[in-house]
C-alpha cells in the first residue's frame, strides 16, 4: 500500500498500510516511543482505504479492513482516521486472535499482581485503568486483557488509551501533553483523544503479571462494594471474551482456572477518585 | 512475486519456500480462506518463530472449525430424523465428515446439504421447528426468486448457533443452460459409518467445478480449487476418471470440469487425465489471472477483469432477457 507503519504491542506486531498519510502521521505520533517488530514480521495486517477507489478524492472515506474483516463496518471520515487505525488493530485482535484467551478488559499492574477491569461500555474502565497508570500502578491495557492459557499469566497489550468524552478531561488534568493524540469530535462514539501509555507501561510490555483480583466497576452510582460468586463471574467472563467459544477446551480449562484462583469484587462509585481510593484499599488487603 | 502466486507455491510445494514476504504469505492466505490449509502445508519447515506461531494457532483454529462444522451437521440430521429423507452433506462439511484430504486445514462457514426437491417443503419446516429461521423477508422478491429459480431455498440461520444452513435440491440454478440429474446425484450418493451422507467422489469433484466454475464470480477460487487438488490426488484412479467423465456428461457439465482440472494442473500441479482435461485454451489464462488477483496486503486486484467475471457469473445464471428483469427489480425496488 502507499503508505505504511508497523508497531509491537506487548506481544502482537501490526502492519497497518494506509492510501492516505495523515492517518499514519497522526499513528506515529501517537505511538512515538513503540518499539518497532524486531523480527520485521506481523501477526496481523490493518488496511485503511476508500470505500470505492473515488473516495480516495472525493470526500475521502476511510473504509476498515485487514486480515479480519467485519462486512457491515461503516467506513469513517478521513479526519477520523486514527480512530480508523485504532478500530483496524483491535477488529484485528477480537476477531483473529486465538493464542490467547481475550477479555475485553483493562488490565493494571502493582508488586507483581495483577487486576483485571471488566463492564459494559461506559462502566469506565478504561478511564480507571489510565488514571490508575499514573498513580503508582502499571497500565497493562485498557482494552484487552490477554490470558496466557499454559501458565495463567495475564500479558500486557498496552496500546494508547481511548478516552472518551467526560474522561478526556479528566486525564488532561493528570498527563502532559506530549502524550495524548488530536482530539477528534463527533466520531461515532462521541468525542475520543487518545493517549500513550507512560514510560513504565511501554517498556514493561513484555512482562506479564498474576491476576489477583477481578473487578466489575460501574461508574455513576452511590459507592457499594458486593463479592460476585465464581458462577456469576465466569458467565460474566464468557461474555466479555471475543475468542472464549473459538478456543474450545483450553479456553474453558484457562477460564474456569482463573474464576477459581482469583476473588471477584462489584463495585459502583461515584467518582474516579472514589473508585482509586476503593482499590488501593483492596491491594492492601490482598497484600496483608 | 504477486502474492497470490507465492500462496499457491507455498500450497503446492512447501520445501521451495525459504526466504519469502512472510507478512504477504499470510495476508493473501487469510484473505482467501487458506490460512489453515497452508499452515499444515508448512508445518515443520523452517521459518521465522512468530509466523510458525501464527500457523500454530491456525492449524488449532481448523481442529475447532472441524468439531463446529460436524456438530452443525449433526444438528441438522437430527432436526431432519423423523422425515426420513436423504440428507447429504456437501463441501467442507462433507470433506470433513469423509476424512478426505481436502479437510486438512478446510475452514467451513456454512453447511450446506441437498435433499430431494419434493421433499423441501417437509424439510424447511422441520428446520424451522429446530430453531433455523429465514434470513431474507420470507415475502419479498428475494425469497420469491429463491423459490422459483435457485438451486437452493432462501438461507436459513440458526436462532442460537448463528450458523447458517444452505438447502440444495440440485448444484445450478434452474435458468442456468446446464442441468444436472439431481436425482441420479441423490441416488449414487453414500452413507458413512457415521450415518451422513455424502454424494459420489465423482458428483463431489463434478460439484466443486461446477461451484468454481459454472456459477459465480470465482470469489475465494483458489479456496475451491486446492479442494478440488486433494480431492483428485485422493481418489485419482482408472476407474475414477472414466466415471468422472461420464457423470460429467450425464450433468451436462463436462466444460467446467475439464476447466477444472486444466487449472487445477496449471495451479496446483494436480495429476489430471489429459482426455478429460483437453488441450490448454487461451482463456484458461484469464481464469488464472482471476484466481490470482490479490497483493501482499490482501486486497483485491484487477478490478476490470473481476467485474468482466462477475458479469460472466451473471451471464451463466440466467438468460438475457430475465437477467435484464432481474437487475431491474433490485435496482428499483
Amino acid at each position: 500500500m502507499r503508505h505504511q507503519l508497523a508497531i509491537q504491542i506487548g506481544p502482537v506486531a501490526f502492519r497497518i498500510g494506509s492510501a492516505w498519510r495523515s492517518p499514519l502521521d497522526a499513528l506515529a505520533g501517537l505511538y512515538a516511543d513503540y518499539p518497532e517488530p524486531a523480527d520485521g514480521l506481523c501477526d496481523f495486517t490493518v488496511r485503511l482505504e476508500p470505500e470505492k477507489f473515488w473516495r480516495r478524492f472525493i470526500r475521502p472515506s476511510v473504509a476498515i479492513r485487514g486480515d479480519y474483516i467485519l462486512p457491515d463496518a461503516v467506513p469513517l471520515s478521513l479526519a477520523h482516521g486514527l480512530l480508523a487505525a485504532e478500530m483496524g488493530m483491535n477488529l484485528q485482535m477480537a476477531l483473529g486472535q486465538k493464542r490467547y484467551l481475550l477479555l475485553h478488559a483493562a488490565t493494571v499492574e502493582k508488586d507483581g499482581r495483577a487486576l483485571v477491569m471488566t463492564g459494559e461500555s461506559g462502566a469506565g474502565k478504561s478511564t480507571l485503568a489510565a488514571l490508575l497508570g499514573e498513580r503508582g500502578w502499571r497500565l497493562m491495557g485498557d482494552e484487552f486483557a490477554l490470558l496466557d492459557m499454559d501458565n495463567g499469566l495475564l500479558l500486557p497489550f498496552p496500546r494508547a488509551v481511548s478516552l472518551k468524552n467526560g474522561a478526556i478531561a479528566v486525564m488532561e488534568a493528570e498527563v502532559d501533553a506530549a502524550r495524548f493524540g488530536p482530539r477528534l469530535d463527533g466520531t461515532p462514539k462521541g468525542a475520543i483523544r487518545h493517549m500513550r501509555p507512560n514510560g513504565d507501561a511501554l517498556s514493561r510490555m513484555g512482562e506479564g503479571a498474576r491476576p489477583a483480583l477481578i473487578l466489575f466497576p460501574r461508574f455513576g452510582e452511590a459507592a457499594a462494594v458486593r463479592a460476585v460468586g465464581q458462577a456469576e463471574v465466569f458467565i460474566r467472563l464468557t461474555q466479555a471474551s471475543t475468542n472464549y467459544v473459538a478456543l474450545g477446551r483450553r479456553g474453558f480449562d484457562a477460564l474456569t482456572g482463573l474464576v477459581r484462583g482469583v476473588p471477584a469484587l462489584a463495585i459502583d462509585y461515584p467518582d474516579t477518585d472514589t473508585a482509586v481510593g476503593l482499590i488501593d484499599d483492596f491491594r492492601r488487603e490482598l497484600a496483608a | 512475486m504477486n502474492n497470490a502466486r507465492l500462496l499457491v507455491r507455498a500450497l503446492r510445494a512447501p520445501a521451495s519456500i525459504g526466504d519469502c514476504d512472510w507478512a504477504g504469505l499470510v495476508s493473501a492466505a487469510r484473505a482467501e480462506q487458506l490460512i489453515g490449509s497452508l499452515a499444515f502445508r508448512m508445518e515443520g519447515r523452517p521459518m521465522p518463530a512468530r509466523i510458525a506461531a501464527l500457523f500454530e494457532d491456525a492449524r488449532r483454529d481448523s481442529a475447532h472449525a472441524r468439531t463446529q462444522a460436524l456438530w452443525e451437521a449433526e444438528m441438522a440430521r437430527r432436526a431432519l430424523a423423523p422425515l426420513d429423507v436423504p440428507m447429504i452433506l456437501m463441501k467442507g462439511t462433507a470433506f470433513h465428515a469423509a476424512d478426505f484430504d481436502a479437510c486438512i486445514g478446510r475452514s467451513v462457514g456454512d453447511l450446506d446439504i441437498m435433499v430431494p426437491r419434493d421433499r423441501l417443503a417437509a424439510v424447511e419446516a422441520a428446520l424451522l421447528d429446530a430453531g433455523w429461521e429465514h434470513v431474507k423477508d420470507a415475502e419479498g422478491y428475494d425469497d420469491a426468486y429463491y423459490r422459483r429459480w435457485m438451486h437452493e431455498l432462501p438461507p436459513l440461520i440458526h436462532r442460537t448457533r448463528d450458523r447458517m444452513i444452505d438447502v440444495h435440491h440440485t448444484i445450478l440454478p434452474l435458468t442456468a443452460r446446464p442441468r444436472p440429474d439431481a436425482e441420479a446425484m441423490i441416488a449414487a450418493s453414500a452413507t458413512l459409518d457415521s450415518g451422513l451422507r455424502i454424494l459420489c467422489p465423482a458428483d463431489i469433484v463434478i460439484h466443486a467445478a461446477c461451484h468454481l466454475f459454472a456459477d459465480g464470480d470465482l470469489a475465494g477460487g483458489l479456496r475451491n480449487l486446492w479442494d478440488i487438488d486433494r480431492l483428485l490426488r485422493e481418489f485419482a484412479s482408472p476407474d475414477f476418471w472414466r466415471i468422472l467423465d461420464e457423470r460429467a456428461r450425464l450433468h451436462q457439465l463436462h466444460g467446467p470440469v475439464a476447466r477444472a482440472l486444466r487449472l487445477a494442473n496449471r495451479l496446483y500441479a494436480t495429476p489430471v487425465d489429459h482426455a478429460l482435461a483437453g488441450r490448454p485454451r487461451l482463456s484458461d489464462r484469464l481464469f488464472e489471472a482471476r484466481l490470482l488477483a490479490r497483493n501482499g496486503w490482501g486486497q483485491e486486484k484487477r478490478k476490470l477483469l473481476r467485474f468482466a467475471f462477475y458479469i460472466r457469473g451473471h451471464w451463466l445464471r440466467m438468460p438475457p432477457m430475465m437477467l435484464a428483469r432481474h437487475l431491474w427489480t433490485k435496482a428499483t425496488r
